[in-house]
């Protein structure tokens, strides 16, 4: 039940792929491609974000998503402050709620937020009043990330529409997988989703996938091929027997990349796991791998979500 | 206290079967002195006082098996005062307390504190649960016979399976020869550990990991199977999916026998409805899918599931305001307990008489006390309702310390008018 209150500012967040329309996802992608000349050109700096202020709060460390942020807000002119959480705040008792009515209160105009459960973006933006950008949240979803993935097929392939795209990996704990099949659905791909029963979430089916264990199968005339990280815990929990068995099962490997289109490309959204997830020397190959790709056209997505969000 | 003359109700008793139009009459010691169609009434006298129904619906005070009430330790939770009146406004009068107070009421002082609050500070008759292991640790158990000397009616470790399976087929086997009801909270933890949501479709969409109902079903197999053994008095707290009934439906067509509950909220509504990370529709056992919901419904109507409870458990704006995962557990529901069972009849899931007994008589036989009957000559505890009025939850207005309500907004279909407590109109809308 949608109940309007009429005094609120609607603010517009980004908090998943499931909240945006095709319209608002394409709007997006197509203002990315304005950033990405400008981010190699001589000059990287605009002012459209000029007098705004963006925080980056990150509950859970991050490379890569963080410094991307960073990177795209103080290009288009924005006064940004990165937060790392983890040890601070938090440990002394403090919650989620207060760390964000303590940020509020230096009225931001951008909250770009990565946190360890799921919803946990959802919550803050009930809060805040400024626009709330998700940069990964628990298991749910991880928005950016895949329309950058969506930014660096469409550039390569041209397109998405029709194309076959693979995602491999622990998917039952993959934000990255969740947001890439809603997005890649949406524009049109067909998505097949291969990882072993242990890594596959129930009911993934109902998300409009093709669900496979095996690599052969999956794999078979696909476009484009995700591959996910497998993260080390995931050993304890008795998920799986070890590295190795992933690796021959799972792992992509020149042989294994054989069973998809001759001229499939790689993806990874890292960091990678050399040798157990992938071949060390198929992630590095440049006639194949789109990995460097995806991190350049990561910084313009980010961008252009920044600039149409911050209203 | 006067003598007090119900007119022209329409009396809905499961306990003797009786759903008439007739006059109930309480005596000056607050029992039922006669009931029914042909009780007459007296004539006119300077010390009685008389209502006029208007063939309003009078049932038993409701008994409510699952209770959390926050003395001591949770006191701005909820307090006997509280729940007192938010009990009362729904018609309960009857009401099992959960244990799992901090501190935990696990030995005999703790029950002296709970019964003594209890009767100072609340209206209510209260029957005070303790915890069936020390510490809610599943290790050693508790005094299970000195405990019910003092007044314990059941035991049971609140959210907390005893996963122990020797552990548990000792308390069984000392409950057979103590006569004490066991109620089991049955979730298998390897199994349910970090998950908060229902296995399924909407816990993959919202990223969050999954209480899967086979963990429920593998305890409930195996206290069965140890009941063939130890056969003593055995509850299932609340169950939640259609497993569970199947496992129910096969036992009980067995002729075993043991008991079975479930909550209001697991009746009304499912996974669905947590729409986006609603924390007040977290729950343990979480709701679960529709199929699960309407087998549910359908285990009621094939007499496998016994009682409906509230499993009122009121938490704090700080409980809830959290990321789902980290949100408490649980949501009010003393006061629209009896509204919201009512929903069923409105919408001919259950008929009335089915619900009133789970609500009334049932758990009063479950838990051997002489309550949720208006037999002449029992405790005048008596919930008068209007069986069509509509209204709207606001959690705001309801009288719960807590207002996490997992109802708010919804549209209700009948509303208690009026309580009475021993005789005593306690509540008056």
């Amino acid at each position: 039940m949608a109940r309007s209150k009429a005094i609120k500012k609607q603010v517009k967040h980004l908090l998943g792929i499931q909240n945006l329309s095709v319209l608002e996802a394409k709007e997006i992608l197509k203002e990315s491609q304005n950033f990405i000349k400008l981010n190699r050109s001589g000059s990287k700096k605009l002012d459209v974000l000029r007098g705004k202020t963006q925080i980056n709060l990150f509950f859970e460390p991050s490379t890569r998503t963080q410094s991307s942020f960073d990177l795209a807000g103080k290009r288009l002119g924005a006064d940004v402050m990165s937060m790392n959480i983890v040890n601070s705040a938090i440990k002394k008792g403090e919650t989620l709620m207060d760390t964000a009515m303590t940020l509020n209160a230096m009225h931001p105009d951008l909250i770009v937020v990565r946190h360890q459960d799921s919803g946990a973006p959802n919550l803050l933006s009930q809060k805040v009043n400024c626009a709330v950008i998700n940069a990964g949240d628990g298991t749910r979803e991880h928005p950016t990330q895949a329309l950058l993935d969506a930014l660096t097929i469409i550039n390569s392939k041209g397109k998405i529409e029709g194309l076959r795209i693979a995602i491999c990996g622990d998917i039952k704990h993959s934000r990255v997988a969740r947001s890439n099949i809603y997005l890649m659905n949406m524009l049109g791909a067909e998505v097949n989703v291969i990882a072993p029963k242990t890594l596959m979430p129930d009911s993934i089916n109902q998300l409009g996938v093709k669900s496979f264990t095996s690599m052969k199968k999956g794999l078979e005339s696909c476009d484009i091929v995700m591959m996910l990280r497998l993260q080390n815990e995931r050993m304890q929990g008795s998920f799986l027997p070890s590295k190795r068995e992933y690796y021959e099962y799972f792992g992509l490997t020149p042989d294994k990349l054989k069973y998809a289109s001759k001229d499939a490309l790689i993806m990874h959204p890292g960091p990678m796991n050399r040798g157990v997830e992938i071949d060390t020397k198929l992630a590095d190959d440049i006639n194949v791998s789109l990995v460097k790709e995806q991190v350049e056209l990561g910084v313009a997505v980010r961008m252009a979500c920044l600039k149409l969000y911050c209203k | 206290m006067n003598k007090k003359i119900l007119k022209n109700c329409r009396i809905v008793d499961p306990s003797q079967k009786m759903d008439e139009i007739g006059n109930i009459i309480i005596n000056e010691n607050g029992k039922i002195e006669d009931i029914g169609a042909k009780a007459k009434i007296p004539n006119k006298s300077s010390k009685m006082e008389t209502f006029d129904f208007n063939n309003k619906i009078a049932i038993p005070g409701l008994v409510d098996m699952g209770v959390f009430v926050g003395e001591p330790g949770f006191e701005y939770k909820e307090n006997f005062r509280s729940l007192t009146n938010a009990a009362l406004s729904g018609g309960v009068t009857s009401v099992v307390t959960m244990p799992n107070t901090k501190p935990l009421i696990d030995n005999v002082s703790m029950v002296d504190f709970i019964m003594r609050r209890g009767r100072d500070k609340s209206k209510l008759n209260i029957f005070p649960a303790a915890c069936l292991t020390r510490g809610m640790c599943g290790e050693e158990m508790t005094e299970l016979g000195l405990l019910s000397s003092k007044g314990i009616i059941a035991f049971i470790d609140p959210y907390k399976s005893i996963k122990n399976t020797e552990i548990m087929s000792r308390i069984m086997d000392y409950a057979s020869d103590m006569g004490v009801l066991i109620m089991q909270h049955a979730e298998d933890y390897d199994l349910s550990k970090d998950g908060c949501i229902n296995e399924g479709e909407i816990a993959t969409r919202l990223g969050l990991s999954s209480v899967p109902s086979i963990a429920e079903k593998i305890i409930i197999e195996r206290d069965l199977s140890l009941l063939d053994e130890f056969k003593c008095r055995y509850h299932i707290n609340q169950i939640s999916s259609q497993k569970s009934v199947d496992v129910i439906k096969k036992n009980k067509s067995n002729g075993k026998k043991f008991t079975v509950g479930v909550s209001i909220n697991h009746l009304s509504l499912n996974d669905n409805d947590i729409g986006d990370f609603k924390t007040f529709l977290k729950f343990s056992p979480p709701l679960r899918s529709e199929e699960d919901r309407k087998s549910l419904v359908k285990g009621i109507n094939e007499g496998l599931i016994d009682v409906i409870v509230s499993s009122h458990k009121p938490e704090d704006e700080e409980s809830k305001r959290l990321p789902f995962a980290q949100a408490a557990t649980g949501s009010i529901g003393v006061e629209t307990l009896l509204p919201l069972a009512l929903e069923l009849f409105h919408n001919k899931s259950i008929e009335l008489n089915k619900i009133i007994e789970m609500i009334t008589i049932n758990p009063a036989k479950i838990l051997k006390i002489k309550k949720g009957s208006l037999k002449i000559g029992s405790d005048a505890d008596i919930c008068i309702f209007d069986l069509e009025k509509p209204w709207v939850v606001k959690a705001n207005d309801l009288k719960s310390k807590s207002k996490n309500t997992a109802i708010e907004e919804r549209k209700l279909q009948g509303k208690v008018l009026k309580t009475f407590l021993g005789g005593e109109l306690v509540f008056d809308n």
